[in-house]
């Protein structure tokens, strides 16, 4: 599964551990919320960095007090049609300030990519090569926006009003 | 008429180029249909039974002339040369290709018409009254607030795959002509103490498998908060809203499974946290939407033409005038119904041919305006009175002129087991027997104001629990039976209505609704008495008594 | 949700597997050619569970050319002519019961 990062395909350097499953000795690990929370101090304390994969039927208000510590968050589109973790994602960025790596992960798909983007995902383990292949381009899709969200693109409301500025400026 | 600018144009435009590519990859196989098929439903396209159909939104009911020949265009070229007007501001096309789709998109687009969210679970297109801006005693014209909103539910990134589809209308008359009580969100405009524009909010309100008139969360937002409370309740739907069973992912459930206190806690809380969250409107950004809607330059004109007063003589005239023409707020000025419901059609379909003819006389007497209402009929919203003879008569030679508005012929109806792939049962061919039984104008009249609504499925798209009768038809047996409700209504007094008595078959449904007709006129006080106030006044038993007694 | 494939599927008269095509929507039905017809009598009878099933998922197979396709029952007439089994079948097949304009 390629992953995107940065809007480019890079190598994975997380690796997935399940619920169960031995810890690797080093190297940065992406584990289960439940597993996380068991005991979040001994998993920080390894070397190699910690990135949680959160769940999208649970509230994020549990993971917000460890988000300064870790290195990733994964959530979860079990289906592209499950629509959770894009709130999960805007209130993860917009209002709990998380500025770290914001994974999607799951049935990840070409045509969700700028959705997620602008909910605030930087990172996409994305389900087909071709769907990887496209994200550039994928991107260029949209150039108007009507939401302002945390991403910082400029939304149409906002591109008129400064427009109207410039009219007036300029009678 | 909203003008759309550059961004507006670039930004379906750009939905045009993504959708074509969709197609494409669709058609070469590299999408599957389980992955294309929430695409295309995003863009209004379903699988019926015969072919695709591709659902048109006409956000808050609002067409130009020219708009509407884009749609006859698209109905000849691509299509079989006719559309049906849905009872949500939206119009379908029954048997276009799928190949053909991105371009028919592209020549609507071009007129600034997309399909964005007519299907899906997504916010589908934003309905108001379609007397908007021309009904007397109005608050002020919702369409402002409609097309703030169409624009921020449109591509929303947080809201696009939502538990279920998600419904919003708004009114800003008191009598409520677009169904907000039976929306996911129902929004009234009105104005508080200081005279400020806001909203009481209604939530939860539906139809289909569990219908709920939608209760009242908020007496009062203010204009300028009206986004961040949408998204609100919005986000508490889309964590909280059931995902496991389809039957039980609509917001009204959400909602009576919760209760509307907690409900409301849970958004407030929402609410609060977000504090704006960016999205909190402020005049000038009102005032810009506001003034890209023109009105027309209306004339000083007088409230009694001679022309008019000449017409008086016809009767035939008259009738059409007494039930298709209403108080316009500008004297002088009338709105016209234009009724899509003849004597043996199937309601709310109209020819390419006769949508550019009404394009035509759209421009001669309405000043290049149509509107659309969720009754399936057509407006003309600013018509001079002296005008109204002419255009009757060209009317008349359309088709268009038939005297039933909110009479019994006016008959609401889904495209059933004809078209819909979600059918248990036929429901056109019922409303065309039953305009044939009441055919004659004088009983219409007689009997008075009488709602018949028709679904073919229990999903309820022909609203038939508001229907003043409901006819709904379900599969036994592997036959067609209809289950009929009295007593429904989904104006400011929205009610589901009664279930009378047992199912009956196909052929028998004219049969009944002539005898629940009969009924009403023997059991009603005197003849202002409407029958769902009849209903309202002796409940369902003698009703039941006097239709079933032979049966 | 249950795979098409894994669905439990019993027949009890003649049958035959039915779909939409994907370009173009319209109604077609699964020849024992392992293709598609637009003509009811072109299409493969199946009378037992079994048949049934394999050609369905023959049908499924072609997700390319193919939508939502599933088992419908016909009729055989003496004559050997194949009819659609129920309502939604004949319309599907016939096309509208209705009259598209005003009588």
């Amino acid at each position: 599964m390629p992953l995107v990062k940065n809007a480019k395909i890079t190598t994975d350097l997380f690796v997935h551990v399940a619920d169960g499953a031995e810890l690797p000795g080093d190297g940065d690990i992406l584990v289960p919320a439940q597993r996380f929370l068991g005991d979040p101090e001994a998993l920080l304390k390894r070397t190699g960095k910690v990135g949680v994969i959160w769940p999208n039927n649970r509230a994020v208000d549990d993971l917000v007090p460890h988000l300064t510590r870790l290195a990733a968050v994964a959530l979860v589109f079990p289906s592209f049609r499950d629509g959770r973790a894009y709130s999960q994602a805007r209130l993860l960025r917009e209002r709990h300030g998380y500025g770290g790596e914001l994974r999607a992960t799951g049935q990840v798909l070409r045509d969700q990519f700028v959705f997620m983007s602008r909910a605030g995902f930087d990172t996409f383990e994305v389900k087909k090569d071709a769907d990887a292949d496209a994200f550039a381009e994928t991107m260029k899709r949209y150039s108007v926006f009507y939401q302002p969200t945390g991403d910082g693109r400029v939304t149409a409301l906002h591109r008129r009003t400064q427009l109207r500025h410039s009219e007036s400026a300029g009678q | 008429m909203y003008a759309y600018d550059e961004l507006d144009r670039t930004l379906i435009n750009e939905r045009v180029s993504e959708f074509r590519d969709q197609v494409k990859r669709r058609l070469s196989g590299e999408l599957t249909e389980d992955e294309f098929k929430m695409l295309r439903l995003q863009n209004g396209v379903y699988l019926q039974l015969h072919a695709y159909m591709f659902r048109v939104a006409i956000p808050y009911g609002t067409l130009s002339s020219k708009q509407l020949r884009r749609l006859a265009h698209v109905g000849r070229r691509y299509d079989r040369g006719y559309g049906h007007f849905t009872t949500r501001q939206n119009i379908q096309f029954n048997w276009i290709k799928l190949s053909d789709l991105p371009d028919a998109l592209a020549d609507l687009a071009d007129v600034g018409i997309h399909a964005m969210q007519t299907s899906g679970n997504n916010m589908r297109n934003v309905t108001s009254d379609q007397w908007a801006g021309v009904a007397p005693g109005e608050v002020e014209d919702p369409r402002i607030w409609s097309e703030i909103l169409r624009q921020h539910t449109t591509l929303h990134p947080e809201f696009s795959f939502l538990p279920r589809k998600f419904k919003i209308a708004i009114t800003a008359s008191e009598h409520d002509r677009a169904a907000i009580k039976v929306h996911d969100i129902g929004l009234r405009l009105h104005k508080n103490a200081d005279g400020e524009t806001g909203f009481e909010v209604l939530v939860g309100g539906g139809l289909g498998r569990t219908p709920f008139i939608a209760k009242a969360i908020k007496p009062f937002v203010h204009g300028r908060d009206i986004l961040s409370y949408v998204e609100a309740i919005l986000r508490v739907y889309n964590q909280y809203g059931r995902r496991d069973n389809i039957y039980k992912a609509r917001i009204k459930i959400l909602v009576h499974e919760l209760g509307i206190e907690k409900f409301s806690r849970e958004v407030d809380e929402e609410w609060k946290q977000m504090d704006g969250g960016g999205l909190t409107l402020d005049h000038s950004v009102v005032e810009e939407v506001r003034s890209r809607f023109s009105y027309p330059a209306y004339e000083k004109l007088p409230h009694m033409p001679d022309e008019l007063k000449q017409a008086a003589a016809d009767p035939q005239f008259e009738r059409w005038r007494k039930n298709s023409v209403a108080p316009h707020k500008v004297q002088g000025y009338s709105i016209v119904t234009l009724s899509l419901k003849p004597v043996g059609g199937p309601p709310g379909d109209a020819t390419a041919d006769q949508m550019d003819a009404v394009a035509d006389l759209a421009d001669k007497y309405s000043f290049g305006e149509i509107r659309v209402g969720h009754e399936q009929n057509l407006a003309l919203p600013h018509v001079a009175k002296r005008d109204l003879p002419k255009l009757w008569k060209a009317l008349d030679r359309l088709g268009l002129a038939t005297p039933n508005v909110n009479l019994v012929t006016d008959i609401i109806a889904c495209p059933g087991l004809d078209y819909c792939s979600l059918a248990n049962a036929r429901s056109i061919p019922i409303a065309q027997e039953l305009t044939r039984r009441f055919a004659n104008h004088g009983t219409a009249e007689m009997i008075g104001r009488l709602h018949i609504n028709i679904s073919g499925c229990i999903n309820a798209c022909g609203h038939h629990h508001v229907g003043h009768i409901g006819i709904l038809g379900v599969e036994k047996n592997g036959e067609e039976v209809y289950q009929i409700t009295i007593g429904g209504r989904a104006d400011e007094n929205a009610q589901i209505g009664a279930l009378i008595g047992p199912a009956v078959p196909y052929a028998e449904v004219a049969d009944v609704i002539e005898d629940i007709v009969e009924a009403y006129l023997a059991l009603r006080d005197r003849p202002e008495e409407l029958f769902v106030d009849t209903v309202k006044r002796l409940g369902v038993e003698p009703f039941k008594e006097r239709v079933y007694a032979t049966r | 949700m249950t795979s098409p494939l894994q669905q439990k599927i019993k027949i009890t008269g003649p049958s035959v597997v039915t779909a939409n095509r994907t370009s173009d929507g319209i109604v077609i039905y699964r020849t024992a050619q392992q293709g598609w017809s637009a003509n009811l009598s072109d299409a493969a009878i199946v009378r037992t569970s079994d048949e049934a099933r394999a050609l369905l998922n023959e049908a499924n197979a072609d997700d390319v050319g193919a939508i939502g396709a599933y088992i419908a029952p016909v009729e055989i007439k003496d004559g050997g002519e194949i009819k659609p089994g129920n309502l939604r079948e004949h319309i599907r097949s016939k096309g509208l019961t209705i009259d598209l304009l005003p009588a």
